[in-house]
């Protein structure tokens, strides 16, 4: 299929045809139209976040002093700074965990239960039907027994939410990893890695996951941004992750939190643009 | 399996054996999925039927049909199906104009890489993006009144303003679902129905509508449970009540006054997992359908 | 076959066509009359400027300079809608919300035929194609080569004026190829319609049309009919995108060429002097020599037989003038193996001599 399409776009003389069908006459004509039909969308979706830059760097309404006072009072709240923390920590260990549940559970069932593979893919896609604020729900109970097993000195930390973490990115992460796990033969790989007295640890470790290493970096990075943002299951459960903190904080100094928010965003826009990078390097070096 | 025939009797039970350890390899997702997915997703149907003590009762349900509980079920409603369609219209019109933008690619990939970061973008830090643009202190706002317009932030906390910001999320959302669905519009079939005697308007009426209209319709589904969802912008913009749903849920779970209503809220999440799940098992009804035709 | 679907063909002349994009030369200067009735192959590599210049006829692009005029009427500014021609594209064209029958009713339907009389002509038009019993089905419920088919009967329901087939059997696999390709002859001569087809398949080419046009880098090198562009390379171009070619050192005098030692009549295109002589291996025969030790130029020893079903390609090392190709009914070739001597000899076709 895929190969079909190279060669019917390459035998094609003319170098511009465009997907809906527009022709190159019209095509020239609408370019001015379809940049000032762009400019509303633009205006709409950039407002607000310059807002939130130019708020968080006045130290008063529209004509006050450019100030970074916001931004430095960040350092010197420890509230801020610890929940900053436990969100950095959530984020790696929603990924760690999730990595060690999904990938191994994909690349099995892909090998040895191909009939399981179905149900695998409901149960990793569910999360995007059971909205988090229903999970949360139901989740009550049982992070009561959670608590109740936790030891004392670890009471209240934020950490617990990963258990409900994983299942919130796992239609993600899933997605980024069939992506992955699709563009090789895993069958083939381990199989010729078994053949050559392969035991299923070296399969998994030495030949599967370097194949599908930029799908896990994927992955790795939604599941950050996914919980970096995260603000439904913590605030509803009373644990105070950054989202908590950050809406917590609003009410003693708005101007900390949207440095705060504004700073958080930055980190996630950045980490998602790293990731249709990777995405894209991806794809590239296989068409070569 | 042509080995099979003709082997000894015990040569069966190994085989046996082998698949049930092949199963041991898929316990712990299951596990994990069965305790922190599926186990709470039961427990809200099943205490949504019961007392907070364990007995069976319908007064939980018979709260839904108090009239704050409708009255915020046909505001989630109203904000659901009006975000779902203005994003709708307004993300597949953006989808078309980068569709049919320069063949370079840099605009769609630009576009595309920056939907995909709104799509996802809500909670706190979006309401307050809002709140500093047009809130009462916001940006927008004070430019606003400083040329002399008298304009107040109020309608942001209203169900109005959760609409608009709501479209923040649901426009760049529609951009990604709708995308693939141009591109399976092949240049062909415009060239085709100019070479029979259409003009672009019988393209457009014939040809390009009835392909497209599954998928529209799908993606309005998909933006409809999205928004139906949503709790962490609404919570974070408006810190009291329970206008819609989601905050009613809020509100239910977090009073601790009122004895004997801790399981209305599984009750209003049970009301609000129903209708999700309807709009997005007709979504990927829809795209399952669309898919036969744009490939 | 019904009355209604024979139409007198139309002459379609390309006058002086020119298309550029950007720095690119699509098209330059092309002139081409199609007689009425006519079936013309564009043949040439991608990027030749063949699609180019079916998509001007067909008025889906514009063109930079020239005019095309169908039945002695200028329509180059008319708009794709307005020109009457029935086109077939590569692959994916069918509308897949539609069935074959309402496929090929979709023109009778923009020009406001009635239902029932253009359910009746559709069912015609399948019935040409071989499609009476697919009617009802949709195009991801058909063979490639199946849709191949609808796409024609949806061209030649409109009864166009001309019929213009952009590389049709390029995504089908060889055996429909063939097949849809002699279907696609067959209607045309039916139906009696002016035909512009484009392709990058010689055999495809030479098979169906009643003349072959050649192009490359935006020009027509020859126009001619099948034998006569096989046969007679009218450039060096041709000689080698039609067909293999061995080449072999020549000198040209008069009207004969002098190839090692042998002499042959040439083409009027050949150079006069020294030059290289492209021969085709069917015009190569060989004969079995014993000995080892000739000089006879035209001697060499076998290095490759290629059994390739009804024909045999023998791989002849001449040494000095390198390797040389023959083809030969197999039947002929049974007594020759790998290591024997053999000797050239070659049939009195008018061959091209080019420079060196």
């Amino acid at each position: 299929m895929a190969a079909v399409t190279t060669e019917l776009t390459k035998t094609g003389d003319s170098p511009r045809r465009n997907g809906i069908g527009l022709r190159a006459r019209s095509a020239r004509r609408t370019r001015v139209i379809r940049v000032l039909a762009m400019l509303p969308f633009g205006l709409f979706f950039a407002v607000p976040l310059i807002a939130l830059i130019e708020f968080s760097t006045r130290s008063s309404d529209l004509y006050g002093e450019r100030t970074l006072e916001y931004w430095r009072a960040i350092g010197d709240n420890p509230d801020l700074l610890i929940a900053l923390r436990d969100s950095l920590l959530l984020a790696l260990i929603t990924s760690v965990v999730a990595l060690a549940l999904l990938v191994p559970t994909m690349v099995w069932v892909r090998l040895r239960l191909p009939k399981l593979q179905r149900v695998v893919e409901f149960l990793c896609l569910l999360p995007l039907t059971i909205p988090a604020l229903v999970l949360v729900v139901g989740l009550g109970p049982i992070y009561l027994w959670i608590a109740y097993f936790t030891p004392a000195e670890y009471d209240s930390s934020p950490l617990v939410l990963a258990f409900a973490y994983v299942v919130l990115v796992m239609p993600y992460m899933y997605r980024a990893l069939d992506a992955g796990l699709q563009a090789i033969d895993v069958r083939t790989l381990s199989e010729a890695a078994r053949s050559l007295g392969a035991g299923w640890f070296t399969v998994m470790v030495r030949v599967i996951l370097p194949n599908v290493f930029s799908a896990v970096l994927n992955a790795s990075l939604l599941a950050v941004a996914l919980v970096l943002g995260e603000f439904t299951v913590a605030s509803l459960l009373n644990y105070d992750n950054l989202q908590v903190a950050i809406n917590l904080q609003a009410q003693a100094s708005v101007g900390v939190s949207v440095a705060l928010a504004a700073a958080a965003l930055i980190f996630v826009f950045i980490l998602l643009f790293a990731l249709s990078f990777v995405g894209r390097r991806r794809s590239t070096a296989k068409g070569k | 399996m042509t080995s099979t025939v003709g082997v000894p009797a015990g040569q069966s039970t190994r085989t046996g054996r082998r698949f049930s350890l092949s199963w041991l390899g898929v316990v712990p997702f299951f596990a994990y999925v069965g305790l922190f997915l599926l186990l709470p997703t039961g427990l809200v149907v099943i205490q949504a039927f019961g007392t907070p003590e364990g007995q069976p009762t319908l007064s939980n349900i018979r709260a839904l049909g108090e009239s704050y509980v409708l009255t915020a079920f046909w505001r989630s409603i109203q904000l659901s199906f009006a975000t779902a369609a203005i994003g709708a219209i307004f993300g597949a019109l953006l989808a078309y104009l980068v569709v049919s933008g320069p063949a370079d690619g840099l605009l769609r990939r630009t576009v595309t890489a920056v939907a995909g970061v709104l799509a996802q973008f809500g909670g706190v830090t979006l309401a307050f993006a809002f709140m500093v643009s047009v809130g009462n202190q916001g940006l927008v706002t004070l430019l606003l009144q400083d040329t002399g317009i008298s304009v107040s932030g109020g309608w942001l906390y209203e169900l109005s303003g959760l609409i608009v910001v709501y479209l923040y999320f649901q426009i760049p959302l529609m951009v990604l679902v709708f995308l693939p669905a141009l591109d399976g519009v092949k240049p062909q079939w415009r060239e085709a129905t100019e070479s029979l005697g259409g003009s672009t308007w019988a393209y457009w009426r014939h040809v390009a509508a009835p392909l497209l209209a599954p998928p529209f319709m799908g993606a309005f589904l998909l933006l409809f449970a999205n928004a139906f969802a949503a709790y962490a912008t609404a919570a974070a913009l408006i810190s009291q009540g329970g206008i819609i749903i989601p905050l009613q849920i809020r509100a239910a779970m977090t009073s601790e006054t009122v004895l004997g209503q801790e399981n209305v809220a599984k009750a209003l999440a049970l009301g609000m997992v129903i209708v999700v799940a309807v709009a997005m098992a007709l979504y990927s009804w829809m795209q399952r359908r669309s898919a036969r035709w744009l490939q | 076959m019904t009355e209604s679907l024979t139409r007198a063909g139309v002459e379609v002349r390309l006058e002086g066509l020119r298309r550029e994009y950007g720095a690119v030369t699509a098209l330059d200067g092309l002139d081409l009359t199609i007689e009425p009735g006519e079936f013309i192959a564009l043949l040439g590599p991608s990027g030749c400027g063949k699609t180019t210049a079916l998509r001007l006829l067909a008025g889906l692009e514009d063109a930079d300079g020239g005019r095309v005029v169908v039945g002695g009427k200028d329509v180059t500014g008319l708009p794709t809608n307005k020109r009457d021609m029935g086109m077939v594209f590569q692959a994916y064209s069918l509308f897949p919300h539609m069935t074959a029958r309402q496929n090929v009713a979709f023109g009778l339907r923009l020009r406001k035929v009635g239902e029932a009389e253009r359910n009746r002509r559709a069912g015609e038009m399948l019935e040409l194609v071989g499609l009476s019993a697919q009617a009802d089905r949709y195009a991801h419920q058909m063979s490639g080569g199946q849709q191949q088919r609808v796409a024609l009967a949806r061209a030649l329901a409109i009864q166009p004026t001309v019929l213009l087939l952009d590389e049709p059997l390029s995504a089908l696999d060889a055996k429909v190829r063939a097949s849809l390709r002699d279907e696609i002859r067959r209607v045309q001569l039916e139906v009696g319609i002016t035909t512009l087809f484009v392709t990058h398949d010689q055999e495809e080419a030479l098979a169906v049309a009643d003349r072959v046009g050649v192009m490359n880098a935006g020009r027509l090198e020859q126009l001619g009919a099948p034998t006569e562009v096989y046969g007679q390379p009218a450039t060096p171009f041709v000689a080698e995108f039609v067909g293999l070619s061995n080449r072999l050192p020549a000198t040209v005098s008069g009207s004969k060429a002098d190839v090692l030692g042998a002499s042959l009549p040439t083409v009027a295109a050949s150079v006069s002097g020294p030059g290289v002589a492209l021969v085709r291996p069917e015009a190569v025969d060989l004969v079995a020599v014993d000995s080892a030790g000739s000089d006879d130029p035209l001697t060499g020893s076998i290095v490759a037989v290629s059994f390739l079903g009804a024909v045999t390609r023998i791989t002849v090392d001449l040494g000095t003038h390198g390797k040389v190709l023959a083809q030969m009914p197999t039947s002929q070739a049974a007594g020759f193996s790998t290591g024997d001597r053999a000797r050239l000899t070659f049939r009195p076709a008018p061959i091209l001599v080019v420079k060196a």
